[in-house]
């Protein structure tokens, strides 16, 4: 195994170990995915839910529940010397931020597999777009962990951090959410799933994946400099 | 340093800015059916391609930045920025008088382009809360050089995303089926492009010059109140 794989799965695995412990990000997020459609569902006056709303309802939720996660991502770096140890180790630098990319998706599939159920439970009407659906909450979730990755990287040497975060991370996730809630919604829809340029969206997403994996795993070298 | 060919590039600007209002006010024809209005158009255009440019070209000089650590990159960087964004809210106001006077709606969900247009701005507006968040300032110069970066490889996505989930099209007024702009038209368009981005280029020249002024005069300054030997003082050379 090369230094860099080695330190790859090292790191990842710390970062998983970690939140099994001490369960910072997780239970948050599922909490406030739940209690975010509950909300929903009264903002909305609505008891059951499909195509557009459906999927605009849950694409909202999952952003601002990743969003709790990726504030989280890089703290412990930050303060127990990560970004030092890394720094002073004889491996690409870039390492850290696929690791980092890697944990956050877990934490993100982990998130949808409570929390789309539930939504399932609550709001719809037949489980027949799930499956498909899983495709779309894969590729977004890359999408989603590779900016967010990023953003979180620079945020968190910040003085509002927290700020930071929502701020810079909301626009740039806009095109992943319209192709997102672009291929949710004919999956949703009341008269069962339909694949209405189910293709052409999961291209967008796959082509956002790629650009935003790239540019960060080029600039992320820079944002470890001293 | 920085000042050096700002006088006959502002006099050039007025001189092209005159020349083009004259050609859309007395020189090109009216629109068929937008009639006199269509000649925001003139202004609102070049705005948006100016700014659009604008940014993807601070993109570039935050990718110098980053390679040569050499911060007069990383200002060039800033104020391309910002006088993108400024002209990015001309280009949304404008936008939004040409949308009011043709299609009845100050702002429409419709139209791609203004979307589009609208997430690029509100991400590079974000870009000052940002940088000024970060306070070691050779943090600061590199994280914003990586968010241009990031910005500007954003933008053809952005664009392109957004087209897609729409089925109406923003007047392309390039592409029609009868071949485009008639010919005093496209002449008037480019005047007014060159004139736009000539404004660009002398407001973010004149920026830098203003800032690397205030920056000189602010090391002068800290210069003088450096106490005297100690410090290792920059007026004074160092005695042994």
């Amino acid at each position: 195994m090369t230094p860099s794989r080695a330190a790859f799965a090292a790191i990842l695995a710390k970062d998983l170990r970690s939140e099994l412990r001490t369960l910072q990000s997780l239970p948050a997020m599922a909490l406030f995915s739940v209690t975010t459609f509950v909300i929903f569902r009264f903002g909305l006056d609505r008891t059951s839910l499909s195509g557009s709303l459906a999927a605009g309802v849950l694409w909202a939720t999952l952003l601002f529940a990743a969003v709790l996660g990726i504030n989280r991502l890089f703290v412990a770096e930050r303060e127990e010397g990560g970004f030092d140890a890394i720094r002073l180790a004889p491996i690409d630098r870039s390492v850290l931020f696929t690791a980092k990319v890697a944990a956050l998706v877990v934490y993100l599939l982990a998130l949808e597999l409570v929390a789309v159920p539930i939504f399932a439970i609550f709001f719809l009407e037949d489980a027949g777009g799930l499956g498909p659906l899983v495709l779309v909450l894969v590729l977004t979730d890359l999408g989603l962990a590779a900016t967010g990755t990023l953003i979180s990287s620079m945020a968190v040497n910040s003085r509002a951090r927290d700020l930071l975060v929502p701020l810079v991370l909301l626009p740039l996730a806009i095109p992943l959410m319209i192709a997102a809630t672009g291929a949710t919604e004919p999956l949703l829809s009341l008269g069962g799933p339909s694949y209405d340029r189910f293709g052409t969206w999961l291209m967008v997403l796959g082509l956002y994946d790629l650009i935003f994996a790239l540019v960060g795993y080029a600039v992320f070298d820079f944002l470890l400099e001293d | 340093m920085y000042g050096k060919g700002l006088k006959p590039l502002s006099i050039a600007t007025v001189a092209m800015l005159a020349l083009s209002l004259s050609l859309v006010f007395f020189y090109a024809p009216l629109d068929a059916d937008q009639g006199f209005i269509q000649k925001i158009f003139y202004l609102h255009v070049p705005l948006a391609m100016v700014a659009l440019v604008g940014f993807i070209v601070g993109g570039v000089f935050a990718v110098l930045h980053l390679r040569s650590d050499d911060r007069k990159w990383d200002a060039y960087s800033y104020v391309s920025i910002h006088i993108s964004v400024i002209f990015g809210v001309a280009v949304l106001i404008t936008g939004a008088i040409w949308a009011k006077a043709s299609w009845g709606h100050w702002w429409v969900w419709d139209e791609p382009t203004l979307v589009s247009f609208l997430i690029v701005f509100l991400l590079y507006a974000t870009y000052y809360p940002f940088r000024y968040a970060i306070e070691d300032r050779d943090r600061q110069a590199r994280y914003a050089s990586v968010f241009a970066v990031t910005a500007g490889a954003f933008v053809p996505l952005n664009f392109m995303a957004v087209r897609m989930a729409q089925s109406l099209v923003h007047p392309r007024t390039f592409a029609t089926a009868d071949g485009g702009l008639p010919g005093e038209m496209m002449l008037t368009f480019l005047v007014s492009l060159a004139a736009i981005a000539l404004l660009w280029t002398t407001l973010v020249k004149f920026e830098l010059t203003a800032k690397s002024a205030s920056g000189q005069v602010k090391r002068l300054r800290r210069a003088l109140d450096a106490p005297v030997g100690g410090g290792g003082s920059r007026i004074a050379p160092e005695v042994s």
